[in-house]
């Protein structure tokens, strides 16, 4: 086998500096740092590895991210189809800088949306002065959280649709129309079908992105363990108890769950290829 | 027609490529649509969802900051400590954001405009970081040059410091945004496709010709999107730098810690003051967003095309 | 080329920054008598100390210019404490520490030999120039009437207290409030164990730090009552208002011994040793102790407590001791599978 057998000819120049410098760079900030994790965690036999990613703590702090991000991303999903449909297909004042105002979520620091939201939600906030008095916990409990993931996953929904959304022909709905079907007919078999995986593809981006999310939730969390503890926060404590193996070990858990989710996000944009090419 | 998504199973690279995608003028007349009741409702959901999860927070920031006074917020920002923590937060993304622009080109450049096995497999390791949780990304730098990392005996024994001091900052920093550019660039590269350089190589232009008069212009629009999110995002980051950084005021803090920092002692409208700097720069970032979209949706001669996912 | 350029100056820079010593401070000029170049200090701390440590530095920066004619400037970093040792462990180069127990500092000797195990002893008290104790904090009037410990199992009392595996100040909340219900139950360690799991019951939200406990109580208006350092009580008051809060004292508390310590790996390699053991030595001087005092931390120093007298009422007061030591406490309170632990795991 020749030395480019495995690359399809080119005349266009660059490819061995621009693969180079990518694969250098990559493996200096990326592959080594995250290598240095694995090696670390290895340095706790099997046996322990196993103990400390199963400790009940370990475990209910996984329940509590999941559970949190299931929501918050499905909260983002159904909402957010809601507002991609809006910006893209109605028309009113103001729409250009909402759909601006949408990337906030993006640009915004961690930390500052922690306490923003932790600021309103408090007893003593704006909303949970509204809130508290019905009983509704907001701030300091797993409502709290999933208000903070569902804000940071929020861009996502709306971003993966809006493009397909733009893209659909109207002449496939004129078409279901002429034929006889009312407008749910029309939403539910002939419109819904192909945003399905975008759908699925940014409820999947909101959901990988909420899973990690640190800053945000501990502020408005109330960190019990076995309740309301992220795993993000149960390494942070491991690593203040100094029990570095310990950490690293939760920490390549994330690492595994996190890779597992982009190749379901991979497939899933395999899958829509599928669906709408040609 | 439905335009194919990007090809590469760059599948997060494609979704964050159409956030680049300006939003298209509503269609004119659309012969089907909902009843009246149902649009308006929709509308109320759709836009009391954004009202409660994205104005109101941004009010309470900046409702915050000056709830003590405009004399309080100005002192907030200019005590020496604050000074420092923006310096260093400026000195971070100065370095963080140039660094990932020509690793996300260079990625970008041989991802987009070549076929070779492994392809697939680069792309997916490139996302990583973005799905790495930023704790865990603090962690690995500290593993790896700590006092009790592997090569911490090493650097001690020849003073060189990288955790707790400014080049960890800068690392863990670069690590999180290492991607931004990179998925911005590779769909946009990919839809674009390789005649307009193969054309004028065979016009006879030389490798850094035809990149910059051919590439480049084609690819500005995403480059300066990628950038922006990719600055905001570095002078924003929290938990991965609150991991390296050692605390040290005035000198190892940057905005986002410093913001913890007076919130933990007690000085709340000061806190929001700093924090209130960044969420302009959030704001910024959402114009000029939004402006270099309205830009290009512009009939202009002599401006780029227009960006494929909006076609 | 331009790329590769670009590349290497990046490069460059980055190492520049990690190589380069701190900036040189400009020599304390004018004085007849040749002055010393400048020296930095970097004093890790925990959370409550920052105020107490602004002052105490300006007052000791003072004493040494007019000592040694030397100018000495200072870094401060505070977190939690024992996220601090963790931090000194991983390379932070402190010159000296002050954490709010002696467990972090032995973690710090243990895991980095930066300092001697029996640092405790080289200085007097057990290395702990000022003491503090475990109060209670209620809203005014204090409506729920809570006095004592046992008011804090009532139910319907929200109790606001931090982690204590992540918050120094809430491991010395718990040692208090479990030495109070060993006595009460006559040593019988099944019922303590349920009282303390009853308070925690009512506890609604565990921070990670005295600070942002404290935040929470006062600034979020969450809460019947915290439990907080008696310094950080007196900040809390002064800081959001006296007509707002009360302070209670219990009858029994724990004495809280917050140590100080100087780190030997560094200042032998830094040649900061004689500033930092004098900065050390003069919390125990009777200007240290003041400044101290007026921070609201219990002096040592006799003269000065009789004249701080009227600001630290009389508690009984359980001490570490009565623990076996921290080595003992920590592996059977906060270790993995500790006692706090098993709280938790017990089903809430």
């Amino acid at each position: 086998m020749t030395a480019r057998a495995w690359k399809q000819h080119s005349i266009l120049p660059g490819f061995g500096l621009s693969l180079g410098f990518t694969l250098l760079y990559l493996c200096l900030l990326v592959l080594i740092p995250l290598s240095g994790l694995f090696i670390k965690s290895a340095s706790l036999g099997p046996a322990e590895f196993w103990n400390v990613i199963s400790g009940p703590r370990a475990l209910a702090s996984y329940r509590v991210t999941v559970l949190s991000a299931l929501t918050g991303a499905a909260l983002n999903a159904v909402f957010g189809f809601i507002v991609a449909w809006v910006l893209v297909r109605y028309s009113f004042p103001g729409r250009r800088i909402i759909d601006g105002l949408v990337d906030l979520p993006f640009a915004l620091p961690t930390a500052v949306a922690g306490i923003a939201l932790t600021t309103l939600y408090a007893p003593n906030g704006w909303l949970g002065q509204v809130l508290t008095p019905l009983g509704i916990k907001t701030a300091y409990s797993s409502l709290g959280i999933v208000i903070a993931l569902t804000f940071i996953g929020l861009p996502f929904v709306v971003r993966t649709l809006q493009p397909v959304l733009q893209d659909l022909d109207v002449e496939y709905e004129e078409a279901s129309a002429s034929l006889g079907a009312n407008r749910w007919q029309t939403f539910t078999r002939v419109i819904l079908p192909p945003l399905m995986p975008a759908l699925l593809t940014g409820f999947a981006l909101a959901f990988a992105r909420a899973v990690g999310e640190y800053g945000s939730v501990v502020f408005i969390s109330s960190n019990i363990p076995l309740e309301t503890e992220i795993t993000p926060l149960l390494i942070m404590t491991k690593l203040e108890q100094f029990d570095y193996a310990g950490a690293t070990a939760i920490d390549v858990v994330m690492l595994l769950a996190s890779f597992v989710m982009l190749l379901v996000i991979n497939g899933l944009q395999w899958w829509s290829r599928r669906r709408l090419g040609a | 027609m439905v335009e194919p998504p990007a090809v590469g199973g760059l599948a997060v690279a494609h979704a964050i490529g159409s956030l680049a995608a300006p939003p298209a003028p509503p269609a004119a007349t659309r012969s089907v649509t909902e009843p009246r009741a149902v649009r308006w409702l929709l509308m109320g959901l759709a836009l009391g969802f954004l009202a409660l999860f994205l104005v109101l927070p941004l009010v309470t920031v900046f409702e915050q900051a000056f709830a003590k006074g405009l004399a309080t917020y100005a002192d907030a920002i200019t005590q020496p400590v604050a000074v420092s923590a923006i310096q260093l937060t400026l000195l971070t993304a100065a370095i963080s954001v140039p660094a990932n622009l020509i690793f996300g080109v260079a990625a970008a450049w041989c991802i987009a405009k070549f076929e070779f096995a492994g392809k697939s497999l680069l792309t997916t390791l490139i996302d990583l970081p973005f799905s790495v949780s930023p704790v865990i990304s603090g962690l690995i730098f500290v593993v790896l040059f700590g006092a009790q990392g592997f090569f911490g005996p090493f650097l001690q024994a020849n003073g060189v410091k990288i955790i707790f001091a400014v080049p960890g900052i800068v690392l863990a920093t670069t690590f999180v945004t290492f991607p931004f550019v990179a998925r911005e660039l590779i769909p946009l590269m990919q839809a674009q496709g390789t005649e307009e350089e193969q054309a004028a190589l065979s016009l006879g232009a030389s490798g850094w010709q035809m990149f910059r008069r051919v590439t480049l212009p084609n690819i500005t629009w995403g480059l300066l999107y990628g950038v922006i999110l990719c600055n905001a995002r570095a002078m924003g980051e929290f938990g991965a730098v609150s991991v390296v950084s050692g605390k040290i005021r005035g000198a190892t803090n940057t905005i986002p810690l410093h913001v913890e920092i007076l919130y933990n002692e007690y000085h709340v409208a000061a806190a929001f003051a700093v924090a209130s700097l960044l969420t302009f720069l959030a704001v910024v970032t959402l114009v000029a967003k939004s402006f270099i979209a309205w830009k290009f949706q512009q009939p202009d001669a002599g401006g780029a095309p227009e960006p494929p996912s909006g076609a | 080329m331009i790329r590769s350029l670009a590349v290497s100056t990046l490069s460059l820079a980055l190492l520049a920054t990690a190589c380069a010593p701190g900036a040189p401070d400009p020599a304390a000029g004018g004085g007849a008598v040749a002055a010393k170049p400048a020296v930095k200090l970097l004093n890790v701390s925990y959370d409550p100390t920052r105020e107490l440590y602004q002052q105490f530095n300006e007052a000791f920066a003072a004493y040494w210019k007019q000592q040694e004619n030397q100018d000495v400037t200072f870094e401060q970093s505070h977190g939690g404490s024992g996220s601090q040792a963790r931090s000194v462990i991983d390379g932070l180069e402190a010159d000296v520490v002050t954490l709010a127990l002696s467990a972090d500092i032995d973690a710090i000797a243990d895991k980095a030999q930066s300092l001697p195990a029996d640092w405790q002893k080289r200085l007097p008290n057990n290395s702990t120039p000022y003491t503090s104790t475990i109060v209670f904090v209620t809203r005014k009037g204090n409506p729920k009437g809570i006095r004592d410990w046992s008011d804090l199992v009532k139910p319907g009392v929200q109790v606001i207290t931090p982690n204590p595996k992540a918050s120094g100040g809430a491991r010395w909340n718990f040692l208090a409030a479990w030495s109070f219900a060993l006595k009460g139950a006559n040593n019988d360690e099944a019922r303590a164990k349920d009282f303390v799991s009853a308070l925690y019951k009512n506890v609604p939200v565990l921070d990670s730090g005295a600070r942002a406990s404290t935040l929470t109580f006062a600034q979020r208006g969450l809460g019947d009552v915290a439990l907080s350092w008696e310094n950080e009580a007196d900040l809390m008051l002064n800081e959001f208002g006296k007509d707002k809060f009360d302070i209670v004292y219990p009858p029994s508390s724990i004495l809280a011994e917050p140590p100080v310590a100087v780190v030997d790996k560094v200042v032998d390699k830094k040649g900061t040793r004689a500033v930092a053991e004098t900065y050390l030595n003069y919390l125990y001087t009777e200007a240290g102790q003041r400044i101290a005092a007026k921070n609201h931390y219990r002096p040592r120093l006799t003269a000065v407590a009789a004249e701080f007298k009227a600001s630290f009422p009389d508690l009984k007061l359980v001490t570490i001791e009565d623990f076996g030591g921290w080595p003992a406490a920590q592996k059977k309170f906060f270790a993995d599978g500790g006692l706090f632990d098993q709280l938790y795991t017990a089903g809430r």
